[in-house]
């Protein structure tokens, strides 16, 4: 009995001990929930790594106006309920001052009121629109809406004036999402919807769907999912010979699906990217530029991997953070006030104008409408 | 309605139900040697994949080696997965062996991701993607493929069960294990070959899909269930009726998609299992078996 109550005596003198000592060196606890395994741990893998390695690069500069930073990061394996267990668990126990993430929409949803409650501020990775559409006081987002994406390819549209389209979406999250909104954007903007067909993501085969909008006969396709499906679509579309314009969302950017579709049916296929996968064909100016060439050598340096979009979410929340810090917020309060007044931060994603009504902050300016050329991205004008 | 998009639906119909009809008749094979519905199957279209990629890109051999390779390697993970998993058990009920089979295809799919990621591969086609027309329609030389080796397949198996002893004492276990036993038929062994069978034939069946739908460590899932549908429509025989109900899945699906929704797509497979197995549970071409007491 006496021996365990000095067991739990020495363990809180441990842990007073190590918390006084963390204030007296003044570090700042950034926390981090991320699905680094389970469904969406194509998330969460690449934003742990991005969070994990900017900590380090900024604490062998010396911190962030001398203050060093400790990031504390939990697998949420893409759950919900663990991610508000987790969330709570950072925000009591670890004391962390702001939390990075969740990855997926639906854990972001649900941590909301935790950050709401306990007044943390929340930095969420996931790119659903309802995350910061109504604006909450201390939730911010860095991934752009998936209506930016769904705009910037209607407002292409628009200029090859191309007017009937049809759709064909994955019956995901992220496909109905882009269903709706393309619907929404469509109808303000003049266009028809002529066919409005769905996939399941592990569909294996298009061609039904394909054949159907073959005979419809619209002015251009926009298929909205992720891989494998677009690029069995790619492929499908080739295969019948459909010589309309076919779109792609920006959840393909990458050059994964060129090799999946392969280089010959790829060809002329269009879609938003971030700026990110295709930073080498942006002219130099850009104001990105730099950075994302920076981020990417880094990873591939640190990882062996290419950087993707999902690690730059991430990374863009970091940005977000540490600017904040640098303005000399140390507290929640200060630093969500001051992530709120950002104004032109350059960034992975695009860059942030923050404003109390726009927890975003991105604008159109975030994605460039490519072409597939010869298996490689060009800008299409 | 025009003609050609029927042609196309028809096409793409009967090529993705050959595929059911390939992994339906592993399910029944296995089904008719022990009286288990073996859920890994899936996996082992999955490994076929998966294997035929690893042997091409890590070890550089080239397709036509490659794909021997996967399916040799794939009969081998089907051989284990009976010695190791299936024999064993002591007392076999039914349930058991079932939830074993659950058990090992969660551990397959597991290993897989581990070893090879959770990215999906493309396997490059077999000869060329340049579509040939029939009519209105399109279809890839790959769909030619397709139809050409279930074709092949089932031939073969036709044969082996009505013409080789083996086959024969496999169809002997089917009807009357005990019997069968009493005859002097290593029943075991006949497990034995029903495992390395139907591994095989699903690993060639995620083979030859693999150049149009690429493959990833979960495929197996979707296909396996969509090959048991199959199955049960040809009623668990190890022939011509799963043929025909894997046939007749992909049609249905694929006119399906065209003609109704494609939101229905999926939903269309899945009614037709359900109303299978409430009105004809002996399969459409089954005659009614006769309670044994």
């Amino acid at each position: 009995m006496m021996k365990r109550f000095l067991a739990v005596c020495s363990v809180v003198c441990i842990g007073l001990l190590t918390t006084t000592a963390a204030f007296a060196s003044g570090t700042i606890k950034i926390g981090g929930l991320f699905a680094v395994t389970g469904p969406a741990s194509f998330l969460g893998e690449p934003e742990k790594k991005t969070l994990e390695l900017l900590v380090k690069e900024a604490n062998s500069k010396g911190g962030i106006n001398g203050v060093k930073l400790e990031a504390v990061i939990y697998d949420t394996a893409g759950d919900a309920t663990k991610a508000v267990q987790l969330a709570t668990k950072l925000i009591k126990d670890d004391k962390v001052s702001v939390i990075i993430g969740p990855s997926t929409t639906g854990e972001s949803m649900a941590v909301i009121p935790v950050a709401e409650k306990e007044k943390i501020p929340l930095i969420s990775c996931a790119a659903g629109i309802k995350i910061t559409d109504p604006a909450k006081h201390w939730v911010f987002k860095t991934p752009a809406n998936d209506h930016i994406a769904a705009e910037k390819i209607l407002n292409y549209m628009t200029r090859q004036k191309q007017k009937t389209i049809a759709l064909l979406t994955v019956t995901d999250g992220f496909g109905s999402s882009g269903r709706e909104q393309i619907k929404v954007l469509a109808k303000q903007k003049g266009f028809t919807i002529v066919a409005d067909e769905v996939y399941g993501p592990k569909d294996t085969d298009m061609t039904a769907q394909l054949t159907k909008i073959r005979g419809i006969k619209p002015d251009a396709i926009i298929c909205w999912g992720t891989n494998p499906g677009p690029a069995v679509i790619t492929k499908n579309v080739k295969q019948l010979g459909l010589k309309v314009p076919l779109y792609m969302s920006h959840g393909v950017a990458s050059k994964k699906f060129i090799e999946l579709a392969g280089v010959d049916a790829a060809e002329g296929v269009m879609l938003p990217a971030g700026k990110l996968a295709i930073y080498d064909v942006l002219p130099k100016n850009d104001p990105q530029y730099k950075l994302l060439k920076e981020y990417d050598q880094g990873y591939k340096k640190d990882y062996g991997v290419e950087a993707s979009t999902f690690g730059g979410y991430a990374y863009d929340a970091f940005l977000l953070v540490s600017s904040a810090i640098k303005k000399g917020g140390t507290a929640p309060e200060q630093i969500r006030n001051n992530i709120e007044q950002t104004q032109k931060l350059v960034s992975i994603s695009g860059v942030f104008n923050m404003s109390p009504k726009d927890h975003n902050g991105l604008d159109l300016s975030a994605f460039e409408m490519v072409k597939i050329v010869k298996g490689d991205w060009t800008l299409a004008k | 309605m025009q003609f050609d998009q029927l042609l196309q639906y028809t096409l793409s119909g009967l090529s993705t139900g050959a595929i059911y009809a390939l992994i339906g008749i592993g399910f029944s094979i296995i089904y008719n040697a022990t009286g288990i519905i073996n859920f890994a199957q899936g996996e082992f279209v999955m490994l076929g994949g998966m294997l035929t990629l690893f042997f091409l890109e890590a070890l550089k051999l080239p397709l036509w080696a490659a794909i021997p390779c996967a399916v040799a390697a794939s009969t081998v993970a089907g051989l284990l997965f009976e010695r190791l998993a299936i024999r064993p058990l002591r007392q076999p009920t039914p349930i058991n062996l079932v939830i074993i089979t659950i058990g090992g295809s969660i551990l397959i799919r597991g290993l897989s991701m581990l070893l090879w990621g959770k990215d999906t591969h493309a396997i490059p086609p077999f000869s060329g993607d340049d579509p040939i027309a029939i009519g209105g329609a399109t279809i890839l030389p790959q769909h030619l493929w397709i139809l050409a080796i279930t074709v092949i397949i089932v031939a073969a198996n036709r044969f082996y069960f009505y013409h080789t002893i083996s086959g024969k004492a496999m169809r002997a276990c089917a009807y009357n294990r005990r019997a069968a036993g009493l005859v002097g038929i290593d029943v075991r062994r006949m497990v034995l070959f029903s495992f390395i069978i139907s591994s095989a034939m699903g690993s060639i069946a995620g083979i030859i899909v693999a150049p149009l739908t690429m493959t990833a460590y979960d495929v197996g899932v979707m296909l396996g269930l969509k090959g048991f549908c199959a199955a049960i429509i040809g009623g668990m025989s190890s022939g011509l009726a799963t043929v025909v109900g894997g046939l007749l899945l992909g049609v249905l699906e694929s006119l399906g998609a065209g003609l109704i929704s494609s939101g229905y797509k999926d939903a269309i497979a899945f009614i037709i299992l359900l109303l299978i197995l409430f009105i004809r549970p002996q399969g459409l071409f089954g005659k009614a078996e006769s309670e044994r007491v």
